[in-house]
């Protein structure tokens, strides 16, 4: 089974991200690693396809500078290729631009499956893999914490607000999955080096035939008008535990007439 | 910031885990609504059971599809919606910013072709169109953003923004039955079985306290601590995503970016490191207590009381104290 993965690709998330004062863009550090979030998408990836028994696995991202460190450790883990969309004139796209770039590549890579983490790390707006699947005309499955394919049917526990529903769904559907579902290897030293040699294909935005202008920041059709700081919480009193820590608390549970 | 009141706000709906009433992020967004729109029109599905509770808290209809038992709603719903959106194009199209709700809000902005303002925290109406308000980097800092293109805004609204108004002796949302669209195919999905879980006795959204329990317990079996002291606060007990990914703990418990949203008057976090995505769904608690034994970790920075010690040694002793009262 050929499986493509969503593969985002974010400043180290060790370095804090700041908003430029002038365009409230984010400010991206150098150093761009795997969103963690992604690492699960992979493991599943991988799983699903090995459990198939054949097929390949196709990292695809986007980006706007050119970045391909995130795929060398989603390659090292096993994938075995990437199809990274690389543009400058994509830098400010808004997540229904995203999905329109990454469904045009994704049509390139023909996948039996899509597979993306719920959200970003650094985004979170969570929209983009339904989006992907709605452009793409295909079902979605999304907040999976299980899936499994057998004889061409996925089937997936979701968490929905209420608690969780078992789905059952013919290739090929979008599944997006949580962290925690499964627990992502590490690359092995060999995964590491045999990284280096396996192929990232580059396409531009003119190269999937997508107007310039339907991306990046002149292509979004909503504007951040102002950033502020929100005024602290007023700090709070800090107690190392001698033994007697818990009388704090009890106070003001007291205060607070809870018991 | 000029006073400006729309004409009409369309509100999603989802209905509450036993499907007779309308769930309480979906109130709250109905009781927000109002407060921008002279008329709130709301959507969902299988809407009969739903329109007393609609109406109650102010919708004028309730436009509904129907969905066949083992269908998921997200795609029929977000087909049904465009459709209605087309015929009769409302000012604002509010999504509770749930699991369905997301769902539902993405094909939405693919059918429209009009992107979704996400994370939505709160709203002002300006002369240029509703303006929302989005808590970024954990809260600290608060963007403002509009939409710029053609046609109503999308937003996806965080639950707790509002707070559900329930305008007693209104009567019922008058029920609107709209057309199933052609689903092209996005509606392959089948739901085999859903597991709703034993209600707890103090729900999680409503909860006066909330006593949730991270990392930092250490085991699986420490979250009895967690649970008995919430038994002894009538409190809620909540989680992190760290522990219910473990699988410690279900889903139902998670507080954050990705589970519930709390405001209690009291959140006590016990082990909690406090990521970003576990403060943005507790941060707006009244009082924070944080026991934690890494004296950097960053739930101390809104904590109005911290506890710098090992949880499972405090919890035991604050137990006894409270039962020895």
């Amino acid at each position: 089974m050929n499986v493509a993965v969503l593969v985002k690709q974010i400043p180290d998330p060790e370095l804090l991200p700041a908003l430029d004062p002038d365009t409230f863009r984010m400010v991206r550090g150098s150093g761009f690693v795997i969103d963690d979030a992604d690492r699960y998408g992979v493991e599943v990836a991988l799983s699903l396809r090995d459990a198939s028994g054949g097929g390949e696995v196709t990292a695809v991202s986007m980006t706007p500078g050119g970045e391909t460190g995130g795929l060398r450790a989603a390659l090292a883990m096993g994938v075995d290729k990437a199809l990274v969309v690389s543009d400058t004139e994509l830098a400010g796209t808004d997540a229904l631009s995203t999905a329109k770039v990454l469904a045009a590549a994704l049509a390139r890579v023909a996948p039996d499956l899509v597979i993306a983490a719920t959200e970003s790390t650094d985004g979170y707006t969570g929209t983009v893999p339904v989006q992907i699947a709605e452009l793409l005309g295909w079902p979605s499955i999304s907040y999976a914490t299980t899936v499994a394919c057998v004889d061409e049917l996925v089937s997936a526990t979701r968490q929905t607000d209420a608690g969780t529903e078992d789905v059952e769904c013919p290739l090929p559907v979008v599944v997006s999955v949580t962290a925690g579902i499964v627990e992502p290897r590490y690359p092995s030293m060999r995964g590491i080096m045999s990284a280096k040699s396996k192929p990232i294909a580059t396409l531009s935005v003119a190269d999937l035939g997508i107007d310039s202008g339907a991306v990046g920041a002149i292509g979004a059709r909503q504007a951040v008008i102002s950033a502020t700081v929100a005024p602290p919480r007023a700090g709070g009193v800090i107690v190392v535990d001698e033994g007697d820590a818990h009388e704090h608390i009890i106070e003001l549970l007291a205060e607070l007439r809870l018991i | 910031m000029a006073n400006v009141l729309l004409s009409r706000i369309l509100v999603l709906l989802e209905p509450s885990g036993d499907e007779r009433i309308i769930a309480s992020s979906s109130a709250e967004l109905l009781s927000g609504a109002r407060q921008f729109a002279a008329v709130v029109d709301a959507c969902s599905w299988n809407g009969s059971a739903l329109a007393a509770t609609a109406g109650r808290y102010g919708a004028r209809r309730l436009l509904s599809v129907q969905v066949a038992e083992g269908e998921l709603p997200e795609p029929v719903a977000a087909r049904a919606l465009a459709a209605a959106i087309w015929a009769d194009p409302p000012d604002a199209i509010l999504v509770p910013h749930t699991n369905r709700g997301r769902d539902v809000a993405a094909r939405l902005s693919v059918l429209l072709d009009s992107p979704v303002l996400t994370n939505v925290v709160g709203l002002e109406m300006s002369d240029e169109g509703p303006v929302s308000l989005h808590a970024v980097f954990g809260g600290e800092t608060v963007v403002r953003a509009r939409f710029t293109g053609a046609g109503p805004g999308l937003f996806l609204v965080r639950p707790k923004t509002f707070a559900a108004v329930d305008e007693e002796g209104a009567g019922k949302a008058e029920l609107v039955n709209l057309e199933t669209g052609d689903a092209t195919g996005t509606d392959r999905v089948r739901v085999v079985s859903r597991h709703v879980p034993q209600a707890d006795a103090i729900a999680l959204d409503d909860a006066a306290v909330v006593v949730s329990g991270g990392r930092g317990l250490g085991s699986a079996d420490n979250y009895a601590l967690v649970e008995e002291l919430a038994a002894l606060l009538h409190a809620a007990s909540g989680a992190s995503r760290a522990i219910v990914d473990a699988g410690w703990v279900s889903y139902s418990h998670q507080v954050g970016q990705t589970g519930k949203v709390v405001k209690p008057d009291l959140y006590i976090a016990v082990g909690i490191s406090g990521a970003l995505q576990h403060r943005v769904g507790m941060k707006d608690s009244k009082h924070i207590v944080a026991i934690n034994s890494d004296p950097d970790a960053p739930i101390f920075s809104i904590a109005d009381l911290g506890i710098v010690g090992d949880a499972t040694k405090v919890l035991p002793r604050l137990i006894a104290a409270i039962q020895s009262r």
